[in-house]
Order: structure tokens, then C-alpha cells, then sequence
């Protein structure tokens, strides 16, 4: 019964956004209905992995497109980002020079980024993955940071009484004792990086679920708006679902 | 001159009440080998002074020598085990302890480190415990990992901070006994400052008591020689006329102290003691 009742809880919360999704496509004429999007949708979805062209593909393929962009400027923002945590973790001094910088850093939208992107290096394609880097590395930064903050002081008298080496201390009792605050880091840089990617595709032109949507709204078929929307809400759901497995297991380890 | 030997130490802490002075002319001379016990109340700032003596800490005035040697920092030849155990959650037992003997012999084989690592877990009963987790472990388990890591380096020095404050009275017992097995069955006595609110953990361990006495003013906590033979046990303590007459010693100088502490001990007071003269207690039964 429990188990009934979970499962129809969601399943009526998603039918009364239909029903509001209908209700706006009565009062606005161009917008479609949901039933329309999908007739007009279903071969993106049940080809997903059709290539018709460059600018008609399945829809699966644009979100690898865009999953494959997202991976590698989120790789390169923590790579920047872990060490940078460490430290600030472990430097005050460090902190105080720093902190007031990251703060006006920290709320620019990745499409102020972008233009800088596009200037710095020329092409689309690294300025995309700039401004992914740059917009998601802050909440990995500012976790890794309070992680080692938060080490117990038991720890580093561990450190001072067995006179561990800084690469000891390090290897053997920082990263492990940050690694679930740094993990909750990269799980929020990643939120913001998949955020960030559909900003960058819409204004660069490139291949993807955020190209797509653009590309749909120029020839008017608002129909496979709504199906980009949907795609990127369903794919940063499961990325974020991903995460929080990796996260758990490994608090559980 | 004596192992260890503190003069004239000197320690206070900011507070919003103005300076807190915890200690002040701390003088203590333990001989090589020697297992001498620290006795006071909770917030004597028996915690701090072990800080001090293990170089923990650095004082605002006066010297530690350990072996001829002023104490600046933590000492490679010292072993400390906490209260809380310390141990790192993401290592198991075995780990815990090999990576104390890593740093204690750099030098040494890896396999010869994991053996000095076993060895010294075998011999406090956990040679069928060395992967598991210290979650997967028992206070007491947890604390006998803890004495492990501590003896694994073959230490000179010990520090001993309440090492069984937080263990139910049975198993504190035992661990009491561990540790006296511990420090009895090597070929050379290693020197130990324990600190611990318990007399009669003080008297069935060491060699002498010393308790702390907690100003205003500052007073001098006399230390007493237990000079019972070993091994000892808690049952023969009951009803031993040393033993007897020690706690009535330690305990008349703790309760003389608290008594003449006031209500409000927030601003603190200078606590003096001397540990240079003691006095036997079999003299005065």
C-alpha cells in the first residue's frame, strides 16, 4: 500500500504540470500542447541516436554532444579547483588574499564569461569550456576549503605526534578526512557546469541540446523547445543522481 | 640530572575575562624509567600541562628537558595516547599503527614495518582485529589500538592523557592491566607521565603521584611514593595500608584545593607544583 502510495504521489504531481502546461497552450496560441510536442518530438526521442544532418539528430546524440563538453571543461575547473580548496584550506594567509577576488568572481553568469572566452582564445569551442571551468570550480574551491577547516584538531595531533612529513599529513589525513566535502563540491560544480553548458551552446552555435534549442527557436518549431528543456532537466537530474551515488558510496566506504 | 625535567613552566590563555593563567612554576623531575602520574580535578589544566611536557605546546615561560634535551617540539623518542583514541576512521587497526612505525623507522623494510606493526597488536590481544575499521571496534578495542600505535615506536617517553576516561569501569580494568603488562615486559623501562582523575588508577600504575592543586593562591601539590610491589591488582588495593594511606594523601590535597578555590574559578588562578621532594608515604603511616 505504502509502496502504492509512492509511486502515485509523483506520478500526480507530474500530471497536474501537464495539465498546466495544457491549460498555458489554451490561453497562448504558439504554445504547443504537450500532446503536439510529442507528435511533433517522437522521432528525436525514438531515434535517439539518428544523425539526419548537422542540425537534425537524434536526441540522445545531442545530449552526448553536450554531456562530452560539460565532462571536459568540469574536469578541468576541479583540477583547478581541488588544489586550489587545499590551499586556501590550509592557509589563512592565503584566504585573506584571495577571498575577497573569489567573492566578486563567484556570482558572474557564464554568459559574461563567455564573450571573454571567445576573445581569450579565438574559437567557440575553448571559450565554451572556459566558462564552464571558471563558473563551476567555486563550489568544489569553497568546499575543499571548509573540509580541511573542519578536520578535527584530533587528527592533526595525530599528525604532530607521530611527526608525519607534510606529504604524509597531506596524503594520509587531508585528503581522506576532506574527501566527502570535496565530493559534495564536485557534485554542485557539476549542477552548474551542465547549467552553464546550454548558455554557452545557444551562444556559440555548437552542436548540442543547447544548440538545439536555439537553432529550433530561429525556425519557429517551438514544439522541440520544449523537448530540449525536458531533455536537459531529465539529464541534469541523472547526473546529479550520479553523483549522489559516487557521494554515498563512498561516505559508506 | 633526571629524564625529564621541567622548571619553572608557565602557561595562560587569552579570554574575554582578560589572561587565564593555567599553570605557573610547574616543577617536575621524572627519573628514566620511571611511570609517575599527574592527579588532578577536570580543568586543572592537567590537559595543558601534558601538552607542555610532550612539546605539544609551546609555554610562555620556563624549560621541559627530555635526555638533555630542551623540548621545542614533539620528540621522536616520545609516544602520546589520547583520551578520545585518535585514531584515523579510513585506516584499519593495522594501518593506524604502521603508519606511526613509518614514520618512528622511515628506514625500515616495508614488510618489517608491518610486522613490528602486527607484533604490537598481537600483544594487546587484537591479532584477530588488525582490518577491521575502528568504527568496527569497542571503546576499549579502540583504546588497545591506541597503546598499540603508542608502543609500536618503541618509545622512551610516554604521555598519557586519561587514556581510559572514556571507558565503562570493567574494561577500564582491564586496559589498566594491559598497560601495566605493557610497560613491565620490555627489556628497557619505558619512562611514562600519565595524567588522570582517578587515585586509583594513580596508584595502581605508578611509581609516584603527584596531584595537581588548583589555586587561588597557588599552592604546592606534594608528591607521594607508591612503593607497593607489582604486579598489583585493584582487589589487593582495597585493603593494602600503603595504598590506603596514598589515596588518603591525594585525595586530602585534591579536596584542600578545591576547597580553597573560589565559586567563580572562571578568571583562573596560578597553579604551582613541586614534584622535586617527594614524600614517602610509608613514613608517615
Amino acid at each position: 500500500m505504502k509502496r502504492v502510495i509512492n509511486l502515485l504521489l509523483p506520478l500526480c504531481g507530474i500530471g497536474m504540470a501537464l495539465g498546466a502546461w495544457y491549460g498555458a497552450s489554451l490561453a497562448v496560441s504558439d504554445l504547443p500542447s504537450p500532446w503536439r510536442t510529442w507528435e511533433e518530438s517522437k522521432v528525436y526521442i525514438l531515434e535517439p541516436l539518428a544523425y539526419r544532418g548537422e542540425s537534425d539528430q537524434g536526441i540522445l546524440l545531442l545530449a552526448y554532444y553536450s554531456l562530452m563538453r560539460v565532462a571536459r571543461g568540469f574536469l578541468l575547473g576541479i583540477a583547478i579547483a581541488t588544489p586550489l580548496g587545499f590551499l586556501l584550506g590550509v592557509s589563512s594567509t592565503l584566504t585573506r588574499m584571495f577571498d575577497p577576488i573569489m567573492q566578486v568572481l563567484r556570482p558572474i553568469s557564464p554568459l559574461a564569461w563567455l564573450p571573454l572566452g571567445l576573445v581569450l582564445f579565438q574559437k567557440s569551442e575553448p571559450a565554451a569550456l572556459f566558462a564552464i571551468a571558471v563558473c563551476s570550480m567555486w563550489p568544489t574551491v569553497i568546499n575543499t576549503m571548509m573540509g580541511v577547516r573542519a578536520i578535527p584538531q584530533d587528527y592533526w595531533n595525530v599528525a604532530k605526534v607521530l611527526r608525519l612529513s607534510r606529504t604524509t599529513t597531506f596524503t594520509k589525513i587531508i585528503v581522506p578526512a576532506t574527501m566527502p566535502y570535496m565530493f559534495t563540491g564536485y557534485r554542485l560544480s557539476l549542477g552548474i557546469a551542465w547549467l552553464v553548458i546550454v548558455a554557452s551552446e545557444m551562444l556559440t552555435g555548437t552542436p548540442g541540446v543547447g544548440g538545439f534549442l536555439w537553432q529550433e527557436y530561429n525556425s519557429l518549431v517551438y514544439a522541440h523547445i520544449l523537448l530540449a528543456i525536458i531533455t536537459i532537466g531529465v539529464v541534469g537530474f541523472a547526473l546529479d543522481r550520479l553523483m549522489g551515488l559516487a557521494e554515498a558510496r563512498l561516505r559508506a566506504s | 640530572m633526571a629524564f625529564l625535567e621541567v622548571r619553572n613552566l608557565a602557561k595562560s590563555f587569552p579570554s574575554p575575562a582578560g589572561v587565564r593563567h593555567v599553570l605557573k612554576d610547574v616543577r617536575l623531575d621524572v627519573e628514566q624509567g620511571e611511570f609517575v602520574s599527574i592527579v588532578g580535578t577536570m580543568g586543572s589544566g592537567k590537559s595543558t600541562l601534558l601538552s607542555l611536557l610532550a612539546g605539544l605546546t609551546s609555554p610562555d615561560g620556563g624549560t621541559v628537558v627530555l635526555d638533555g634535551k630542551p623540548v621545542t617540539g614533539v620528540s621522536g623518542d616520545a609516544a602520546f595516547v589520547f583520551q578520545n583514541y585518535s585514531l584515523l576512521p579510513w585506516f584499519s587497526a593495522l594501518e593506524n599503527v604502521r603508519l606511526a612505525v613509518q614514520a618512528a623507522f622511515p628506514d625500515a623494510a616495508a614488510a618489517e614495518q608491518k610486522r613490528r606493526a602486527t607484533e604490537a597488536l598481537e600483544r594487546v590481544g587484537l591479532g584477530n582485529a588488525l582490518d577491521r575499521k575502528p568504527r568496527q571496534l569497542s571503546g576499549g578495542m579502540r583504546q588497545r589500538v591506541s597503546l598499540a600505535r603508542a608502543f609500536a615506536t618503541e618509545p622512551r617517553m610516554l604521555f598519557l592523557d586519561e587514556p581510559f576516561g572514556a571507558l565503562d569501569a570493567l574494561t577500564r580494568d582491564a586496559l589498566q592491566q594491559d598497560l601495566a603488562q605493557l610497560c613491565a615486559g620490555r627489556e628497557r623501562p619505558v619512562t611514562t607521565v600519565m595524567i588522570t582523575n582517578s587515585v586509583e588508577e594513580a596508584i595502581l600504575l605508578s611509581d609516584r603521584i603527584v596531584p595537581i592543586v588548583a589555586g587561588p593562591p597557588a599552592s604546592l601539590g606534594s608528591p607521594i611514593v607508591v612503593e607497593l610491589a607489582r604486579p598489583r591488582t585493584l582487589a589487593q588495593l582495597a585493603h593494602d595500608e600503603q595504598a590506603t594511606h596514598a589515596r588518603a594523601h591525594v585525595v586530602a590535597a585534591l579536596t584542600a584545593s578545591m576547597q580553597r578555590r573560589p565559586r567563580n574559578s572562571s578568571t583562573g588562578s596560578p597553579t604551582a607544583l613541586s614534584a622535586t621532594e617527594p614524600a614517602k608515604a610509608s613514613g608517615q603511616a
